[in-house]
């Protein structure tokens, strides 16, 4: 059978193709055209001979079927405990037996993987902590769905979400103008509120480089307010690029490896262009993971670092509060009982815990943190990650998947949930509609901005 | 037939088992991909020693990592079951003799009472863990004809050893029967799982340095395991 209209092992690289695919609504054509999809198997072997090095072979020949991983994951935990989502079994009857056939598999088989990947795995990597042969499935099924995205496997959503970066450099429609707009619109809207707010693009030699993630010029533009009132107030010397703002990268979740590739260099050469001491990334762990937790080896940097020091946004709150470049004033921090979302994809991928805990020290009143059990690098995902939010066509089980973080939730007895990240604050405003447990969240700089002890000089003059 | 177990056929068994097991070893160094694997092993070869180090430590010390605590019960029977796999045999007064006619040397050896002990604890874990295996859906569906296979391997020279021991039956038939299943153990060694004798380490080794390095040592956290 030959490859469908919008469903082929073709990516997406024009506006046309994009809009075309978007058309589709729902995938509807897209599903239908995947039954069909032809298996390129010899492609696919020679792939994997290529790009399966020791540490994956090794993991499929060594797992010992003990099991001791089902425990550890939160979707075998909701899901009734069936044996079919222990991590182990999850990887060795899709990958595993890929490999064992040296890909000679077929379309429906090709399917099933795809249910698995995307809906049965959301990458968190928690399960590899708790292998005693140190197998981390999370790392496997990115690897699988890079497998899948090069024969056409992949749900529509994901694939124009690889689209869109390719296309637009940014995992929404937001083009450079929309962007330096954006920018301009927001300082502009701010400046009564805040004399002499500024959000300065292109500035060569700045102390920092801010980037973020699209959904922020997209749907929350008061985000970028929000950090360039904080930068001020600061007293940073900061800037935004005009091009290689957008540090995240669905194409990450998607397995499209070349578009990894291509977006993180665009964000590394706004670095080598602007020449900032370093980077700063927005509230988000996925576009932290995608641009200084894999980019790096991605953009193929040996030392495995960006080209200058890139931190996330809590390691710079976390500095400004401790430095006193931001001061909070004592009477307005946070007094009701107050939970924190750990993030995979920066706590377990990148170990920043207890930067997160030092900002809550100083916002909230002693007494009212509860932790989430387990929490640090223990914690559960959201329920949402690895593309999981995104994806229509898996929504009921995405549902589900988010009843461990409810639980977590309730246990803490707390009403609000501070979530650091793009993709858990989704999660858990879809998880307080879903289940209507009555909680509120927020990400830290709408927080911050309220109990500032805002300096003399820099409030608005009285008229 | 004594004189060949103990022979060329031992000398064979320990070339292949040990040549074999020292290939794998250095083909799973050699088959890593900095880029691929996403972690930047030489650069920061410091980084990566350390979180290596701890995470095999964490693993090999009973209740260490979080994984051991959380699972008490079997933590106990995968230790015993491993210890007395690996401690017996390398200890035991009668393979002492037989180093020491072959090489001249010997180690110190177990007295008798805690070797046999050790031997059958070593059966009653490899008998539990078997159960576990058919009784607990999670590990059923996981389990193939092949893990039964290797446990049975690994138990086998130990079933013979102790009824040569305690002088059931022929005495010489059991004896040669434990000598041929004990070199059948060895020889599977490199070619089957039972590989994980090495790669267990280098496995390990691996993701605690990708831990080390780009999971946040680099940070000044350690992960907590
Ligand atoms: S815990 Fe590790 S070795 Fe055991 S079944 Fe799971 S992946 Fe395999
Ligand atoms: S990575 Fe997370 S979701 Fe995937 S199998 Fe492991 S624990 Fe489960
Ligand atoms: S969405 Fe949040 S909790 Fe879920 S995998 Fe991503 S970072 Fe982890």
């Amino acid at each position: 059978m030959p490859e469908g209209i919008f469903c082929n092992k073709t990516p997406i690289n024009t506006e046309e193709q994009l809009k075309a695919t978007l058309g589709d609504k729902g995938g509807k054509q897209y599903y239908e055209e995947m039954n069909h999809l032809d298996v390129d198997t010899d492609k696919l072997w020679s792939t994997i001979q290529k790009t399966m090095k020791s540490r994956t072979k090794t993991w499929l020949d060594i797992c010992a079927h003990c099991g001791l991983c089902a425990e550890s994951c939160f979707l075998y935990q909701v899901n009734g405990r069936v044996p079919e989502q222990v991590p182990s079994y999850k990887i060795q009857s899709t990958l595993g037996v890929m490999v064992k056939k040296k890909g000679k598999v077929d379309n429906a088989f090709m399917q099933m993987c795809m249910e698995t990947a995307w809906s049965k795995c959301t990458c968190c990597n928690r399960c590899g902590m708790y292998c005693p042969h140190g197998i981390d499935v999370g790392v496997m099924f990115s690897y699988l769905r890079g497998l899948l995205y090069s024969q056409g496997f992949v749900p529509w959503e994901l694939k124009i979400g690889s689209g869109m970066h390719r296309v637009y450099r940014a995992q929404m429609d937001v083009t450079t103008e929309d962007w330096v707009e954006t920018c301009e619109w927001m300082a502009e809207e701010n400046e009564e509120d805040w004399p002499g707010l500024e959000i300065p693009v292109d500035k060569v030699g700045a102390d920092i480089m801010y980037t973020c993630n699209a959904r922020e010029p997209k749907h929350y533009p008061e985000d970028i307010a929000e950090a360039a009132i904080l930068f001020h107030v600061a007293g940073e010397n900061w800037t935004v690029p005009s091009e290689g703002w957008e540090q995240t990268s669905l194409s990450m979740f998607a397995g499209d490896w070349e578009c990894c590739k291509d977006n993180v260099l665009n964000v590394y050469s706004a670095l080598e262009r602007l020449k900032p001491k370093r980077a700063i990334g927005t509230e988000c762990g996925h576009a932290h993971r995608a641009t200084v937790i894999e980019g790096p080896y991605w953009a193929g940097r040996p030392d495995g670092q960006p080209p200058v020091p890139y931190i996330h946004y809590v390691e710079w709150l976390a500095e400004a509060l401790r430095s006193g470049k931001l001061k909070i004033d004592p009477s307005k921090r946070i007094k009701e009982l107050v939970t924190l979302q750990d993030s995979c994809n920066y706590v377990r991928n990148q170990g920043l815990k207890d930067v997160t805990r030092e900002i809550l020290s100083y916002i909230v009143e002693p007494g009212y943190f509860v932790e989430m059990s387990p929490n640090k690098e223990h914690n559960y995902c959201c329920g949402g990650g690895g593309g999981f939010n995104g994806i229509g066509l898996y929504r009921a089980q995405r549902n589900v998947a988010l009843r461990k973080k409810m639980e977590q939730i309730l246990d803490t007895g707390a009403k609000l949930v501070i979530a650091p990240c793009h993709n858990c604050w989704d999660a858990i405003r879809d998880l307080e509609e879903e289940y209507k447990i009555g909680i509120r969240w927020s990400f830290l700089k709408p927080l911050i901005i309220k109990m500032l002890d805002v300096p003399e000089h820099l409030r608005p003059t009285e008229e | 037939m004594y004189d060949f177990l103990t022979g060329p056929m031992l000398w064979a068994t320990f070339i292949v088992s040990f040549g074999g097991l020292l290939v794998r070893t250095v083909m799973y160094v050699k088959g890593l991909n900095w880029q691929l694997d996403r972690v930047a092993y030489r650069p920061n070869m410091k980084y990566g020693i350390r979180g290596g180090v701890r995470s095999i430590l964490a693993f090999i010390i009973p209740f260490k990592a979080r994984l051991w605590q959380t699972r008490p019960g079997f933590t106990l029977l995968f230790f015993a079951f491993h210890i007395g796999l690996l401690v017996t045999p390398v200890f035991l007064e009668a393979h002492n003799v037989m180093f020491r006619n072959a090489f001249g040397f010997s180690l110190p050896a177990l007295p008798t009472g805690v070797a046999d002990g050790l031997a059958w604890v070593c059966l009653v874990g490899g008998l539990f863990l078997l159960l576990r295996r058919i009784a607990f859906p999670e590990v059923r569906i996981l389990t193939t004809f092949y893990d039964y296979l290797l446990l049975v391997i690994s138990v086998m020279p130990f079933i013979t050893g102790l009824i040569a021991r305690y002088e059931m039956g022929n005495y010489d038939f059991w004896l040669a029967a434990h000598i041929a299943s004990g070199e059948i153990w060895l020889l599977a060694l490199p070619f089957t799982k039972l590989s994980h004798v090495v790669l267990f380490f280098m496995s390990r080794m691996q993701l605690g340095m990708d831990y080390g390095i780009k999971r946040g040592g680099m940070k000044g956290t350690d992960m907590a395991w």
